[in-house]
């Protein structure tokens, strides 16, 4: 390691400033804190710091979306041969098929995202910002699978830059990044995101499962089927028609974004964020308890339709609600920054996702919007907050000058 | 009125090097000096030149927004020089020492007897009023405004602080007749936080004693009046350290202005921790000589602990306001591989990212790197949990960056000082200079009302 850093050292010079290679100082940068952690000491305050930093921070989080990604690459690969009649191919052969359809889609994200993070820095003279790490993992876990490559790389550089870096980089957007490059292709190319032809890979992959789709094949995903659905009460059923129990909802072996469809993964994951505190407790709970709220009004009084009819556990397994709940709408700098605001926050994004759901049949989904909607609401909820903060404060005031007036 | 109060957040910092209980002197130096840079928004005017012979008590310079308060020399000799910076700028003064020190008599026969008016010009004059600071801005209190309150921390929670108890097992003379100065120079009530009922301060007469429970800050004073008496725009607060209460008592006992103090000589790096009487403005050199371990890296001395002091040289000298001196590695030397995937099981953290918290009992190495490089906010509800005040710290901290008087007025600027923000700076993930901003901020607060 010794001799590792001396040669560091050695072409340090090159990226400083009068150096050879003085442009590339923020790619450098980014390169050295990611081998070393920085050796510079406070000049003034606290003469020691937490070990924390937001490239751990970070790391954690994507820590928590493997298991989320690992089950849906192996979720692929099952749709896949499940759809093509050969169900007794093995779970490796799956895996592996998965593996390879995912992956690109993961390559993609991170490789636009993050050029466009260093030229970022670059302009801007800082840091290269640890935030895409995050945003490059949520992205490829939120589309389906068929989405083709160029899209990826179109709706990340699109979110990037225009719903980041224009706001100055991480810690200053206002809508969750990843959502954007969502809710980007959701509305620049309606035929990939929706419909029932694109959850289920039918194709090859890099040669690998080659075949037709059997007989009575339907690649709609449960929400699709609700929203879709003439009869007041619907089954949720697989691509046979077989019914969906609660269980199996919960473990995810179903049509769906990549990384949305298994409860027991995504629960790994919210395990993992409230564990190390990188999430807040109370943004996660609340969207779920708005969630079950909603579901619950509407069982009891909604409409007459299959999606006001489906159970509110069902809501809360099915689609993109648990995933959005645990990692997109406790994103800290897009959500309520104030301890009470977080309440509200979080509450009003699980009703408003099953009021979507249920109220607006042009969408099956409605976390994506819901989560959107929320960031924009999220700075009035603390205005509201910080302004009883100083009314108390005002009130304070009073008190005391009337006491003295009484005195 | 309830006289306990718990505060529930905040954090303990384990660091090794705590003073054991015993006292020695030390020589005291050959050279003094004085930086006036401590007196925080005080613009020096200077009443002596090099080569003036001085005795402990003389006045060096005075304040240049407030003519006749004094700044004193802490022991009698020569100046040797004035050192000026930049425009001019006054640096430090130093003083070639006696080896016996010769103090300025003051008239102060019959305290007991003085009026309001003679007390406060005494202090002025003999430059004991520098250490009466108030709340807001957190700088050095204007002669001209009478308190609401007085507060005393009877106890220091930051890390590796002095224990008042022993401290002032000996001086509890000196207190009260300061506390009774005090109580002359104004009628509101003076508090002092304690830690236990037990505390040595109990038996104080003239006082109201509160108990605060709870890890640090539950002994900042900030936090103290926060939760008995908070402070509102127009109205002031004093605050005074119970060793500078006893320096006061003192001169009006002995009509000589004696500034010897006890200190803790803490940290990782001190082969005894112990404590020391002596004089501010000593070198540490001599404080610290033969008493460090034999390591080869480079070592930060800071005057103050090791949140809120100030980092001087090896070769520094003692501000006035510490009550201990604090010894850390460095660290500039150390690389570590990898440290956003590493356990790192020798490193503390505050977050649930490292397996510290399951470590309890572990010891820590500890060195002033900032250990990650400055970010924009992101965390949320991180400051939070180590900021027991009722003020929203996100909220006010990004007003201040912004410079909004009205706004920093509404969300609680008044109430706070720089070392209050401390633990949020030691927690904060974006390493973001918060005692820096709170200080500018307080600054541009106070230069906007006056």
């Amino acid at each position: 390691m010794n001799n590792f850093r001396k040669l560091v050292d050695k072409i340090k010079p090159n990226f400083l400033p009068g150096g050879k290679f003085e442009k590339l100082h923020s790619t450098f940068d980014a390169i050295e804190t990611f081998l070393f952690v920085p050796n510079t000491t406070s000049k003034s305050g606290t003469h020691i710091h937490d070990a924390v930093d937001s490239k751990r921070t970070m790391i954690v989080v994507v820590i928590a979306l493997i298991p989320a990604l690992l089950f849906g690459m192996y979720n692929v690969g099952f749709q896949h041969y499940n759809a093509i009649g050969q169900p007794e191919i093995g779970f490796w052969s799956m895996f592996w098929y998965g593996f390879l359809a995912v992956l690109p889609i993961v390559i993609v994200s991170y490789v636009v995202g993050l050029s466009i993070e260093f030229a970022g820095g670059q302009i801007r003279k800082e840091e290269v910002q640890e935030g895409f790490l995050v945003t490059g993992m949520l992205i490829p876990l939120i589309v389906p699978v068929d989405t083709p490559l160029w899209m990826i790389a179109v709706a990340t550089a699109f979110s990037v830059i225009f719903a980041k870096e224009v706001f100055g980089g991480t810690g200053m957007n206002i809508f969750n990044v990843a959502l954007v490059a969502r809710a980007f292709l959701f509305f620049a190319y309606p035929q990939s995101m929706s419909g029932d032809k694109v959850w289920i890979r039918t194709g090859e992959t890099f040669g690998l499962g080659g075949g037709s789709v059997v007989d009575g094949f339907s690649g709609a995903t449960p929400l699709g089927q609700v929203s879709t659905a003439t009869t007041a009460n619907v089954d949720v059923v697989n691509m046979f028609g077989e019914q969906y129990s609660l269980m199996d909802t919960i473990i995810g072996l179903m049509p769906g974004s990549i990384g949305e469809t298994s409860i027991i993964a995504i629960g790994i994951g919210a395990l993992i964020l409230l564990i190390t505190k990188v999430a807040n407790w109370k943004v996660m709970l609340s969207v779920f308890a708005g969630g079950i709220f909603a579901g619950l009004i509407f069982n009891q009084f909604g409409p007459e339709t299959a999606s006001a009819n489906l159970p509110w556990f069902m809501h809360i397994t099915l689609g993109g609600f648990a995933f959005g709940a645990v990692f997109m709408a406790t994103d800290p700098v897009t959500s309520s920054r104030t301890e009470t605001g977080k309440w509200i926050y979080g509450f009003l994004i699980g009703v408003l996702a099953i009021v979507i759901r249920v109220l607006n049949p042009g969408y099956a989904e409605g976390m994506m919007l819901a989560i959107l909607l929320m960031n924009i609401f999220a700075p009035l909820i603390d205005f509201y907050v910080v302004d009883a903060n100083i009314k108390k404060r005002l009130k304070r005031v009073k008190v005391t000058t009337s006491e003295r007036v009484n005195k | 009125m309830a006289n306990s109060i718990v505060v529930k957040k905040g954090l303990n910092i384990k660091i090794d090097g705590k003073a054991f209980e015993n006292v020695s002197k030390v020589k005291p130096s050959s050279v003094f000096e004085v930086y006036p840079d401590v007196f925080h928004g005080v613009i020096p005017k200077m009443l002596v030149k090099g080569g003036e012979s001085i005795q402990a008590g003389s006045p060096l310079f005075y304040n240049k927004n407030f003519e006749g308060m004094n700044f004193v020399s802490p022991v009698s000799g020569k100046v040797r020089e004035v050192v000026r910076g930049e425009r001019r700028k006054v640096m430090s003064i130093v003083i070639d020492a006696d080896s016996e020190i010769d103090y300025l008599k003051f008239d102060v026969k019959n305290a007991d007897k003085l009026d309001k008016d003679t007390i406060k010009n005494l202090l002025l004059q003999s430059g004991l009023w520098v250490y009466i600071k108030q709340r807001p801005y957190d700088v050095i209190a204007d002669p001209m405004l009478s308190p609401k309150a007085v507060f005393i921390s009877g106890f220091d929670s930051s890390p590796l602080a002095p224990d008042y108890e022993f401290v002032m097992k000996n001086q509890m003379k000196d207190f009260q007749a300061g506390i009774n100065i005090i109580s002359k120079l104004t009628s509101s009530k003076i508090h002092i936080g304690i830690p236990s009922e037990d505390s040595i301060f109990k038996g104080v007469s003239g006082v109201q004693t509160t108990v605060f429970k709870g890890p640090h800050p539950a002994g900042n004073v900030g936090v103290h009046i926060n939760k008995i008496d908070p402070i509102n725009k127009g109205e002031t607060v004093w605050t005074i350290n119970p060793q500078d209460v006893a320096i006061i008592g003192r001169f009006f006992e002995k009509g000589v202005v004696d500034l010897t103090k006890i200190i803790a000589l803490t940290g990782p790096e001190v082969e005894k921790p112990h404590y020391f009487e002596t004089v501010s403005g000593n070198n540490i050199a001599d404080i610290v000589k033969g008493n460090l371990k034999n390591v080869s890296y480079p070592l930060r001395y800071i005057s103050g602990n090791v949140l809120t002091g100030l980092k001087i040289s090896e070769k520094g000298y003692l501000t006035p306001y510490a009550s201990q001196v604090t010894v850390i590695d460095e660290g500039s030397q150390t690389h570590e591989m990898f440290g956003w995937a590493m356990p790192r099981l020798n490193k503390f953290s505050a977050s649930n990212l490292f397996f510290t918290k399951l470590l309890p009992r572990k010891k820590f190495k500890w060195d002033a790197r900032m250990l990650g490089g400055p970010r924009s906010i992101i965390m949320s509800g991180e400051w939070e949990r180590v900021f027991p005040f009722d003020i929203l710290p996100e909220q006010l901290i990004k007003t201040m960056m912004a410079g909004n008087i009205e706004r920093m007025e509404n969300l609680g600027a008044y109430e706070i000082a720089p070392e209050d923000f401390a633990l949020c700076e030691f927690v904060d993930t974006s390493k973001l200079p918060l005692q820096d901003i709170v200080r500018k901020a307080l600054d541009e607060l106070r230069s906007e009302m006056i």
